[in-house]
């Protein structure tokens, strides 16, 4: 029989996390503190939307791009929150989650050999997504020195004759790192120098502990070469319903569209539903959140610190990455090793990119009971070390 | 929100919340936060630090009831003196004015239906000012104190994702 598989699939690895799930889930009284995704239900008040939508029979498609009533309250939202603008009608199209926009982005913007920088460590689908695009991939390393923020000088560095796009992971899934204007202002400036496009990830743009988020895309001359990816799954605690946004300059989103509209059809219609809710009615949940979220931050980088870890102050999202390097160990080995010995989970850096060795990914999306009890582990762990 | 606020709001939901933790949760030393609630105690601000109970769970039986109370207001004290000789009764868990079709909403605890009857033929009724009274027997506490009296649902999340 003939391989049935394509090389270049079978060449793209699976993700580092598979071993820790597997060995996890054969284990009992495991503490996690290995999850990507908020611990609270979605506001009930947005669940009952969705509700009521299904008893209204409300499940046929929508259009190809979403609800019109959705985008036009996106729209208001992202002048609102972020101060920027975007025709509702031909810039935006909600997608089946954050992820689903990087790849229609990608796939949009890229042809044969097209380079795409991707500052790591970062979220995993960069890389992956890239290459199903026929681009070339080209990682920056970024460094705790900055904060895990991305310089102007590493992005000058990286850039070839051939680099079409810069990824942006702020606020960013490891690091917790944020951007902000100044540093965003520097990257701009290279961005438009080298006529270069950006991917903006702000799927965590709404958890921020230091000061509001900025998009990059409402800075100067940057809207025109930025596609603005965001969600609901963050901010809303809305994981489940598959459900985002991309924002583009008419002529990139057309083409997303296109691909949007033969690979996938729609976004889920009870989630565009629901969501209509969460962006007009849900500011004050996601205060709510984040206010809880700050409270777990400060209380477990002052936890890992007083392990005597260092851990660099993570202002945005809902993760720390202290560093590790001192116990001789790979991320790896010290993340198994805690696993089988106390039975919590944390994500090792590497599973976000080499440079992530050295370096453990700990989410706060957890009660601050269940955050103690794993932290008190840990630290007898680290204690027999 | 201020420091003392944000105290508040957390501790609404966790009064048994370690201080020191509390402390590094609000990015504040724990002397401050101390200071703070011993003054708000002072101040009556923070009027006491109770347990939310499922008795049903136990062995010792209960009895709860809403009782919809009207009477005449007494000149010059309004409703206050009545509401004072209703809330001072130790069965009675709380005494509210109301607006609306009566005036104060008085709920009790009793070990029996006979021992909340007898509080409201004998003691309730039997006050000058009072008129008329209602009572509203509870049959299942669902929700109480903003906390769903049910078991919490497990944590459904998959351990690990990225």
């Amino acid at each position: 029989m003939r391989n049935p598989l394509s090389e270049r699939i079978v060449d793209i690895p699976f993700s580092g996390i598979r071993k820790f799930f597997d060995i996890a889930a054969e284990m009992k009284d495991v503490i996690s503190l290995g999850v990507g995704e908020p611990d609270f239900d979605t506001p009930w008040h947005i669940r009952d939307e969705g509700i009521y939508s299904l008893e209204k029979g409300r499940t046929a498609y929508t259009s190809n791009a979403g609800l019109k009533e959705l985008k036009m309250e996106i729209a208001r939202y992202l002048k609102r929150r972020f101060e920027v603008s975007y025709d509702y009608d031909k810039e935006m199209m909600i997608t089946v989650g954050g992820s689903e926009a990087i790849d229609m982005a990608l796939r949009a913007m890229l042809d044969p050999g097209d380079e795409v920088l991707i500052p790591q460590p970062s979220y995993v689908s960069y890389v992956p997504c890239t290459v199903l695009a026929n681009g070339k991939p080209v990682v920056i390393d970024l460094k705790e020195e900055n904060d895990f923020r991305l310089t102007a000088e590493e992005l000058k560095a990286a850039i070839t004759p051939k680099t079409k796009i810069l990824i942006m992971p702020f606020p960013n899934n490891p690091t917790g790192a944020i951007m902000e204007r100044g540093d965003l202002e520097a990257v701009a400036k290279v961005v438009i120098e080298h006529d270069l496009y950006v991917i903006s990830d702000e799927i965590y743009a709404e958890l921020t502990y230091l000061d509001d988020h900025v998009t990059i895309a409402s800075l100067p001359g940057m809207r025109e070469r930025t596609v603005l990816i965001n969600g609901f799954s963050k901010a809303y605690s809305m994981t489940g319903w598959r459900l985002g946004y991309a924002c583009a300059p008419e002529a990139i989103l057309e083409q997303m569209l296109k691909i949007h509209q033969y690979a996938i059809m729609c976004a889920p219609t009870t989630s565009q539903y629901a969501a209509v809710e969460a962006v007009k009615n849900g500011d004050a949940d996601v205060a709510e959140m984040r206010q809880e979220y700050n409270g777990r931050r400060r209380y477990l980088v002052k936890r890992l610190r007083d392990m005597g870890l260092t851990c660099f102050e993570p202002y945005g999202a809902f993760y720390a990455f202290p560093c590790i390097k001192k116990f001789n160990m790979t991320s790896d080995e010290f993340a198994t090793r805690m696993l089988q010995e106390e039975k919590v989970v944390v994500v090792p850096g590497t599973a976000f990119g080499d440079c992530g060795e050295g370096y453990l990914r700990i989410s706060y999306a957890y009660s601050l009971h269940k955050l103690k009890e794993a932290l008190d582990r840990m630290e007898g762990f680290i204690e027999k070390l | 929100m201020d420091l003392r606020e944000k105290i508040l709001t957390y501790i609404e939901k966790n009064s048994r919340v370690d201080l020191r933790d509390l402390a590094v949760m609000l990015g504040v030393e724990e002397a401050v936060v101390a200071n703070e609630m011993a003054a708000m105690e002072d101040e009556h601000i923070i009027c006491g630090y109770h347990t939310l109970v499922d008795w049903e769970k136990t062995s010792i039986e209960k009895v709860n009831a809403l009782i919809e109370v009207r009477v005449t207001p007494q000149r010059g004290r309004g409703f206050d003196s009545v509401a004072e000789r209703v809330y001072n009764y130790p069965e009675v868990n709380a005494v509210y004015l109301i607006s609306g079709g009566y005036d104060l909403l008085v709920t009790l605890e009793g070990k029996t239906l006979r021992e909340v009857a007898q509080f409201v033929s004998d003691k309730l009724s039997t006050l000058d000012s009072v008129l008329s009274t209602k009572t509203n027997f509870i049959l299942k506490k669902y929700k109480d104190h903003g906390t769903v009296i049910a078991k919490p649902q497990d944590d459904e999340r998959m351990l690990v994702s990225l």
